[in-house]
């Protein structure tokens, strides 16, 4: 089990930014299939464009989801103790989304030290599709 | 049909499974040691599969316009380490919060945060999914 150290994680600290994609319909798919969203918004083009939308678009928790995997990959899956997502902007096939994160607060507590960070994923040139925020308890 | 605060929905089971935490994590791109195997721990968005348990009818629905609605925030919070593989959660619904804004554009802007408590074997709070939805004042074409 990698558990990332405590030590060297102050406010400021950056995560290595990492690309997802180019999103493809399959991805869309496979997070339907995983997650039980069926809304067709995300694989049928003909409805989304219906809509008035250009293509079929990911699910704003499909993109938490990779948001969240960047995060846990960064601080630890065990660690984790929230995970929280606003959703703000669409994204398409074909976009790489470019994944960050920083360090904004480091707390000790008797259980730990409480890592929070501040985290988005965004298309290069757009804003970002989803920004957050989770808190992580890291053994001392 | 607008719920009110304080609305509770039905409890529902939820099995944790090592397939299903697989198939999630193969989703969300991870190769993470964590949500492989017989151990594994579900990863931090996984609670929104747990709907795929729930019977018909024992959700809160929110009640609003499907045209206007945005999923605005989604939060998970965790009360200890994640639960894993082979744990059988309680899952419950509530109507934490509603509330209005006046539209960018006009009109009214209407909020609602739905809270899913996950309890353990024991009756433990170890989990909540809190899910805000907006329905705008106008039909949305911008946001996911």
């Amino acid at each position: 089990m990698n558990t990332p150290a405590a030590a060297g994680l102050e406010v400021g600290a950056e995560a290595p930014p990492k690309d997802y994609g180019p999103m493809t319909r399959q991805m869309f798919v496979r997070y339907s299939g995983a997650s039980g969203d069926l809304n067709p918004m995300h694989y049928d083009d003909a409805m989304a464009r219906g809509a008035g939308y250009p293509s079929v678009f990911s699910q704003g928790m499909h993109v938490a989801a990779l948001l969240a995997g960047y995060a846990v990959e960064w601080l630890g899956a065990e660690n984790v103790r929230r995970f929280g997502v606003r959703f703000r902007t669409q994204v398409f096939p074909d976009d790489v989304l470019t994944c960050t994160g920083r360090v904004t607060a480091v707390s000790d507590t008797d259980q730990g030290r409480l890592v929070t960070v501040e985290l988005e994923a965004a298309v290069a040139g757009k804003p970002a599709a989803v920004s957050g925020t989770a808190d992580f308890l890291l053994p001392s | 049909m607008s719920t009110p605060v304080g609305t509770v929905g039905t409890e529902w089971e939820v099995v944790v499974e090592r397939g299903k935490i697989r198939e999630f994590a193969a989703a969300m791109q991870s190769d993470l040691p964590a949500y492989q195997g017989p151990d594994a721990v579900i990863p931090p968005t996984f609670l929104a599969s747990a709907v795929q348990w729930a019977p018909e009818g024992a959700r809160i629905g929110h009640g609003f316009d499907r045209r206007r609605l945005l999923h605005g925030e989604q939060e998970y919070r965790l009360f200890g380490p994640p639960p894993r593989v082979g744990q059988v959660l309680r899952a419950q619904d509530r109507v934490e919060d509603r509330y209005e804004k006046p539209g960018k554009r006009g009109g009214t802007m209407k909020f609602v945060v739905i809270v899913t408590e996950f309890r353990d074997e024991e009756g433990a709070l170890v989990a909540e999914a809190r899910a805000t939805y907006i329905e705008t004042a106008k039909p949305a074409k911008e946001e996911a």
